[in-house]
Formats: structure tokens, C-alpha cells, sequence
């Protein structure tokens, strides 16, 4: 039991624990708003951006680079749509309560 | 900036993206979470940009990127949400694979010890791999929900199958696993061949998993591929010791998993009979065979004057009205009915439409309040109460032979339509639905059909109200 813990295992841990928050927290997003979670669920996962950074900021322009600043424009595609479409749906979603509400009952 | 502050950078944004998803729960908070969402992927990104040495080619990138996409979430009509979230799925899936090339390219702009060590090699292994078949499987998706089956035999919303389907994906699977393999074994020389063909099988491979499974199954496979999205994410993170990245990508890696499993239960099929693919093809034929039977079919006058002297009426909305974009017009006649003092509600049945949640998407779009729109788990013991019943556009998810043992869809939650005292079906024909069933609804003797379109037969509703 000596040594420094490999980081590998600080990430599983990490990965277990996010598992078990999306879980508990999935289950609690209403079905009315399934669409909406997939959206936002596109952006959030383009953090995957952060990798593609990395690679295009490498000090001199070669392959690896390229590869990364195209990673980096397709990851911004989703960054952008995913959150603005989001935003579009949920606008939607809003309550007109004054108007629709009354004439019900 | 020290990798402190960049890994405590990183935590409050992956906070943040939990709080976006928490958000959800309610559509009152749903718009504030999305706005956690965004100020988390903007710490991210410029965190991450404040430890780059070149920052134009990244930006040049990110305005383009952004661009797009921000067109994209502009223009897109609220009936093609399934093919965009389609659409980025892949896109997400083919960062993943570009950014592993790069990885492999050069470990050192990683802070990656070059040669790579085996167990980097593994995680980008499996990153890369689920990255190419959510790549190649989204655009299948994406093809079939948009509807391009027409111009490429692939993208047919009728499963593609040909014999020993399976055989080959579990071959193909074996093989590739066995180039991962060699990949992990490499060393930094050897490394280019086995992870090359690794990828270029996985893009295959994705593309096989997809083609057999057909449209009525299309919101468990966009919700698989979801998933997907997020463990390839998830498996990026891994490979470059970026706990953000696996946060992000687990969170969205379980949301696709739990949506998909939703799906499955509304339609009560299991998982594996899903992604083994065919259902809906070979099925279809027992329809033909069934006897002619006859039905009552009205005109828009009839039904609406049913309706306009019901004390309550439950909309049924299925995938046909989304097709029609018949929403708004249901919306119009709805208020019209509630002026004439009947209670109008609408029953969502999990599966209505072609992704999770999409029919209430639609519904929201046309102004449908939302106390309005009910779950069928909420809605399902009112039918028995109900004057009339107005199914538009929707057939398997209202078809009784769910209770009858034997039957190909039995034990699948359905909506209680037939309960109600009447029942008023649109449909263009009497064509079966997808499960490729016929529906004793329609014969039923309290049942009147109005054929035609669902905006056409709508609007005429509207007008005669």
C-alpha cells in the first residue's frame, strides 16, 4: 500500500460517481421535456470541445493541429445549436397562463 | 494559470452542467438551467483557450463552427428536431474520433508522455471507436428520420437486412477489437496501421447497427446514439486525464442510456430486440391477411359537430400530425371547443412521434398550454370518463390488441382511447402502423373514421365549428 494512486483510477471513480448523479437526475426531468434534454444533452457532451482545443493549439501548425482546429469548428456547431435550440424550445414552453388559462375553466 | 486552477475551473463547469440538467424537471427552471449550461461551456472554453499558445486557428474555427450551428438552431422547424439532434450527434462522434487522431499524432500537446503509456492507449481505443460508430450510426439516423431513403437505399426507414446481418456485425466487432488490441500492443511505430483500421471498422460497423432498424424504432436508436455520444465523450475524457470530460460525458452517457430505456418500456420491446433490428419488416405481412371488415367513416362536419356537443374531449396527437404540421390547427380548433365550454386536454403517449418528448415540442410550438397536455400515466383512467376521443395521426399506441395475449405488440402500454363513450379516428388510409397491425379500434361500433390529411381534416374541423 504505497505509491501514488494511479490516475486512472481517480477518473473511474470520478466516471462511477457522475453515472450515479446523471441517473438520479434524468430521472427527474419530465417527460413533457424529453426533446429539450436531448438538445441540451448534444451541447453539453461538445465539452468535448476542450480536447479539440488542446490539439489545435499545439505550438506548430501540422496534421495533429489541423485535425484539431476541424474537431474544434465541429464541436462548436453543437456548442452553439445544441444551447440556441434548446433556448428556442424551452421559449415555447413558457407559460401563456393569462389568455389560455381562463378560457379552460 | 496552474492545473489547479484549471481542474477547479473545470469543476465549477461541470457543476454547472449538472445544474442545467436539474433544471429540466420543471419547464419553469428548464430555461434557467439551459443558461447554467451555457456559462459552464463558456468557463470550459475559456479556461481551456488561456492554455493554448496559437489561439486564431481555434477561433477562426469556433466562429465558423458557431456560425453554422447557430443557424442551424435559427431556421430548423420544431417537426425536424428528431434529424438535427440526429445530425450532432455525429458530430460529437467524429470530434471524438479527430481528436484521438491528434492524440495519437503527438501525446506531448496533451500533456500525454510520449510514447503513450497502455493505459491512455486503451481508454483512446475505446473513445475512438464508440466516437466512429456514433458518427457513421447518426448519419443512418439521420437519413432515415429525414427521409432520404428515396435517393439512398440505406437511409430507407424500412429496416435493410440481408442474411447473416448478425454473423458479420459480431465478426466485424471481433475484428476490430483485435486492432485494438494491436494498437494497445504498439509502440509509437507500429501504432498508425491498427488504429486506422480500427477506425475505418468502427465507421462500418456503425453504419450495419442502424440499417435494420426501422422508423418506428427511431426514438430508441436516437436516444441510443445519445448515449453513445456521451461515452465517447466520456471516453476522450479518460484518455486525457480530463475529469470534466468524463463528468460531461457520463452525464449525458446515462441520460441516452435512461432514454432509450423509457422508450423500450413505452413500447414494450426489449433493448437487445431493438438493436437486433428487423421489427417491422417481416411482421408487416400479417395485416394483409386479415378479413375485410367494415367501419364507419364520417365527414369533418360530423365529427365536429360530435365534438362541439361533448363535455369533454381528449386530443390523441400521433406521428401523422407532426407530418401534416397539423399542430397549429389543433391548437385552433382546441380553443374553439373550449369556448364552447368542453374540457379539451391532450394525451401524450411516450413513443408519439419520432424522439422522446417530441410531440409536446410540437404541441408548445402551436401555444398549447401545458396544463393542458397530459402523460399517459396521467391521463390513461380519465378515457372511461370521456365524450369523445379525437386520435390524430396515431395508431399502434391506441391499438387495443396490446391487451390480448399473442398478439405481436401485447403487454405494451397503450393509451385508453377505446374507453371513451366516442372515439374519432384521422387517418389518410386504412393502412397499418408500423408494428404493422391492424387496429380493432377502428371497427369498433362507437368508433367514426375521418379520413384524409391531418391538417386538411383539421382545418375543415375548425371551419365547421
Amino acid at each position: 500500500m504505497t505509491g501514488a494512486i494511479d490516475p486512472t483510477l481517480i477518473n473511474l471513480t470520478v466516471f462511477v460517481l457522475a453515472v450515479f448523479v446523471g441517473y438520479h437526475v434524468i430521472w427527474n426531468v419530465t417527460p413533457a421535456l424529453h426533446t429539450p434534454l436531448m438538445s441540451v444533452t448534444n451541447a453539453i457532451s461538445s465539452v468535448i470541445i476542450v480536447g479539440a482545443i488542446l490539439a489545435a493549439g499545439a505550438e506548430h501548425v501540422d496534421l495533429g493541429s489541423i485535425t484539431g482546429a476541424v474537431a474544434v469548428a465541429l464541436a462548436a456547431v453543437n456548442v452553439f445549436g445544441g444551447f440556441l435550440v434548446t433556448q428556442r424550445m424551452l421559449e415555447m414552453f413558457k407559460k401563456k397562463a393569462p389568455k389560455a388559462g381562463r378560457r379552460e375553466q | 494559470m496552474t492545473a489547479n486552477h484549471v481542474a477547479l475551473a473545470y469543476l465549477v463547469a461541470s457543476v454547472l452542467f449538472i445544474l442545467a440538467l436539474k433544471g429540466l424537471s420543471h419547464p419553469e427552471t428548464a430555461r434557467r438551467g439551459n443558461l447554467f449550461g451555457i456559462v459552464g461551456m463558456l468557463i470550459a472554453v475559456l479556461t481551456t483557450l488561456a492554455l493554448t499558445k496559437s489561439v486564431a486557428l481555434i477561433l477562426a474555427a469556433i466562429v465558423l463552427g458557431g456560425a453554422v450551428g447557430a443557424m442551424v438552431a435559427r431556421r430548423v422547424q420544431m417537426t425536424q428536431m428528431p434529424e438535427l439532434v440526429a445530425a450532432m450527434h455525429s458530430l460529437v462522434g467524429m470530434a471524438a474520433v479527430l481528436i484521438a487522431f491528434a492524440v495519437v499524432n503527438n501525446p506531448a500537446a496533451f500533456n500525454i508522455p510520449a510514447p503513450m503509456p497502455r493505459g491512455n492507449r486503451l481508454e483512446l481505443f475505446i473513445g475512438t471507436f464508440v466516437g466512429a460508430i456514433t458518427f457513421s450510426g447518426s448519419i443512418i439516423a439521420f437519413g432515415k428520420l429525414a427521409g432520404l431513403g428515396k435517393h439512398f437505399r440505406l437511409f430507407s426507414s424500412a429496416p435493410v437486412v440481408f442474411k447473416g446481418q448478425h454473423l458479420v456485425n459480431l465478426l466485424l466487432a471481433i475484428v476490430m477489437v483485435g486492432f485494438g488490441v494491436a494498437f494497445f500492443l504498439a509502440g509509437a511505430e507500429g501504432q498508425w496501421m491498427p488504429f486506422i483500421v480500427m477506425t475505418a471498422i468502427a465507421f462500418l460497423l456503425g453504419v450495419l447497427i442502424i440499417i435494420p432498424i426501422g422508423g418506428a424504432d427511431m426514438p430508441v436508436v436516437i436516444s441510443m446514439l445519445n448515449s453513445y455520444s456521451g461515452w465517447a465523450a466520456a471516453g476522450i475524457g479518460f484518455s486525457l486525464n480530463n475529469t470534466m470530460l468524463i463528468i460531461a460525458g457520463s452525464l449525458v452517457g446515462s441520460s441516452g442510456a435512461i432514454l432509450s430505456y423509457i422508450m423500450c418500456r413505452a413500447m414494450n420491446r426489449s433493448f437487445f430486440s431493438v438493436i437486433l433490428g428487423g421489427f417491422g419488416a417481416a411482421e408487416g405481412a400479417a395485416a394483409q391477411g386479415a378479413e375485410q371488415k367494415s367501419v364507419r367513416s364520417g365527414s369533418a362536419e360530423d365529427a365536429a359537430y360530435i365534438m362541439a356537443n361533448a363535455e369533454s374531449v381528449i386530443i390523441v396527437p400521433g406521428y401523422g400530425l407532426a407530418v401534416a404540421r397539423a399542430q397549429h390547427a389543433v391548437k385552433e380548433m382546441a380553443q374553439k371547443l373550449i369556448e364552447k365550454g368542453v374540457q379539451v386536454r391532450y394525451a401524450i403517449h411516450p413513443v408519439a412521434g419520432r424522439m422522446p418528448g417530441h410531440m409536446n415540442v410540437l404541441l408548445a410550438e402551436a401555444e398549447v398550454p401545458y396544463d393542458q397536455v397530459f402523460e399517459m400515466e396521467d391521463i390513461n383512467s380519465e378515457f372511461g370518463t370521456t365524450d369523445v376521443v379525437l386520435v390524430l395521426g396515431a395508431n399502434d399506441v391506441v391499438n387495443p390488441l396490446a391487451d390480448q395475449p399473442g398478439s405481436p405488440i401485447y403487454g405494451m402500454p397503450i393509451l385508453q382511447a377505446h374507453k371513451a363513450r366516442t372515439v374519432l379516428v384521422n387517418k389518410r388510409s386504412m393502412a397499418s402502423g408500423y408494428a404493422g397491425l391492424d387496429n380493432p379500434l377502428f371497427y369498433m361500433d362507437k368508433t367514426m373514421m375521418v379520413f384524409g390529411d391531418a391538417k386538411k381534416v383539421v382545418e375543415d374541423l375548425v371551419k365547421a365549428l
